[in-house]
């Protein structure tokens, strides 16, 4: 690992804002720590946010307010959490280690950079890693690669299963942005690709992710989280599926389908969402908004499997959040 | 030098030290503290061998900076029981035979020691999941589980 300097913040710290605009953030490092490893983030300065007081879940009549610092384990497990939005609890709990969940926080889990093989491997080009330098996966081996609003520069997906589950509750997320509180609604978080794959997502150097917040509405009755990787444990996502329902005299009353594994930020489609409102919960009507909401979908050779693998699972998911077992 | 100091505890000892910010909390148990128990498979949060405890709860020591981990309870292997009375987690696995060659055993044992601290774990596929973050090269796996069953029922 390259050397760095270190910092402890202190609330006091951040008043100023300039420590974080020269340092990158230090949460429980289970990303950074490893990326820093394979050299392939290689800060001069890390600033840790660990002791700042960002650290709890509270409850209010707008929602549940997850503090940044507060771990994925602990979050999964909060008794609001698991009664209320049980869709976020089983997306956390399918994601990596009992281990890595009790270490990594709800702000490193919404900024954790994506897991193409080639963006890891320092020999290769990645305009990701080094803009200009071209993308390795376009013609390599992309089976874990988007299908959906890649560009001629990158077709990298984001990894987070928490993040599809919190595109589906619509979630806004709390930045602290020099001094001042900015709130940010979930799909404006991150970003597709374009010409500028190295930004993972909207925020500026120096912005700090205080919390997140839940809305009221938690989709508690009908809803599923199906997670389609290699092994039922312990891998990330080739296609997930976080589907929330509500239903009235077996119409649709609102419907939420966030995907995960096809695209560089949880894919989700509001206009395609309220076709379906007041349309009768059946599957046929699921396969309807299946093939509208991947409308365009384009494989590059080893991942074109998931064109048919996500429709799939769009569908599954929402029968089975239609009939909870 | 470029160091940093830390405070924590350390399987029950108080410890201060300055330390240059890059060392992993795996690096500096094994090679600072020649505390050799816990075991460096991948390096990389992938096998779960660096498994300790930190407040209780279950990491990958080796994507932990130690610097990060000021005031923090580090349990390790070496601290979970004395050399003449073993925790009910190292009786159970010897008694299950839940090991071949024991290399992944220390990380395995801080996982088990972590599921009876998460109240919240009630299934054999809970269990299951806990424990999927350690992975066996042996493929003792039958035993583990049935050793980690065990564990879970008798506490
Ligand atoms: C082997 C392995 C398997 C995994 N499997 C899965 C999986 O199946 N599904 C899944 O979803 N994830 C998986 N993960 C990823 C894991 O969820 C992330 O590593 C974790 O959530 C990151 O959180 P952290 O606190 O450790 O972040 P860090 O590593 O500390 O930080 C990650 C990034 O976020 C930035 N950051 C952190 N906090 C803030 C903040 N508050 N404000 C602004 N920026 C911030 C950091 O600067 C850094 O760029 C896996 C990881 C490993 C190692
Ligand atoms: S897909 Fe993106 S991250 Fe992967 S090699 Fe191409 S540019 Fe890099
Ligand atoms: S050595 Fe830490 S998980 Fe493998
Ligand atoms: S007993 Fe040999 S690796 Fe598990």
């Amino acid at each position: 690992m390259k050397p760095f300097q270190y910092t402890r913040l202190s609330t006091e710290d951040l008043s100023s804002g300039t420590t974080l605009r020269d340092s990158t953030i230090l949460a429980g490092g289970t990303n950074l720590v490893d990326l820093m490893k394979y050299g392939v983030e290689e800060p001069d300065s890390l600033a840790d946010i660990g002791k700042l007081p960002y650290t709890q879940i509270e409850e209010s009549d707008k929602g549940l307010l997850l503090g940044a610092l507060v771990t994925n384990a602990d979050t999964a497990y909060h008794a609001a959490v698991k009664s209320t939005y049980p869709v976020l609890n089983k997306a956390i709990l399918a994601a990596a280690s009992s281990q890595l969940r009790n270490r990594a926080t709800n702000g490193g889990n919404l900024l954790q950079r994506t897991r193409c093989y080639y963006f890891y491997d320092t020999t290769m080009p990645c305009n990701k890693r080094e803009p200009g330098t071209g993308c390795a996966a376009i013609k390599g081996f992309n089976r874990i690669h988007a299908i959906l609003g890649t560009s001629a520069s990158c077709i990298a997906t984001h990894p987070s299963d928490m993040c599809v589950a919190l595109a589906a509750l619509e979630a806004k997320v709390l930045v602290l942005r020099k001094g001042e509180t900015i709130v940010i609604p979930f799909d404006q978080l991150h970003r597709l690709p374009g010409d500028q794959p190295e930004k993972d997502h909207n925020l500026e150097p120096g912005d700090l992710i205080t919390h997140i917040q839940l809305p009221a509405e938690g989709f508690s009755e009908h809803f599923e989280y199906l997670k389609i990787r290699d092994r039922e444990s312990y891998a990330f996502a080739l296609v997930s599926v976080a589907a929330c329902l509500k239903v009235s005299e077996g119409k649709i009353a609102d419907i939420r389908v966030a995907l995960g594994g096809v695209a560089h930020k949880p894919w989700k489609l509001k206009e395609v969402e309220k076709d379906f409102f007041g349309k009768e919960a059946s599957t046929e009507n699921f396969q309807s908004l299946a093939e509208q909401l991947i409308q365009g979908a384009q494989g590059f050779g080893t991942n074109d499997f998931k064109i048919s693998l996500v429709k799939g699972a769009i569908v599954r998911a929402l029968n089975n959040a239609l009939n909870p077992s | 030098m470029n160091t940093n100091l830390v405070h924590f505890t350390l399987n029950g000892e108080p410890v201060e030290v300055a330390i240059e910010p890059w060392t992993t909390l795996l690096d500096y148990l094994r090679y600072h503290q020649k505390l050799v128990g816990t075991k460096k498979g991948c390096d990389h949060g992938q096998c779960g061998a660096c498994t300790v405890l930190i407040d209780g709860n279950s990491v990958n020591s080796c994507l932990c900076l130690l610097v990060s981990l000021d005031g923090a309870e580090i349990t390790t292997i070496e601290g979970v029981a004395t050399a003449d009375n073993l925790s009910l987690e190292q009786q159970i696995f010897i008694e299950e035979d839940a090991y071949q060659c024991g290399f992944c055993t220390p990380g395995q044992i801080c996982s088990t020691i972590a599921m009876r601290n998460r109240a919240e774990i009630n299934s054999e596929e809970e269990l299951k999941d806990w424990m999927s973050g350690n992975l066996c090269r042996c493929a003792a796996y039958k035993n583990i589980t049935k050793a980690a069953r065990r564990i879970y029922e008798e506490s």
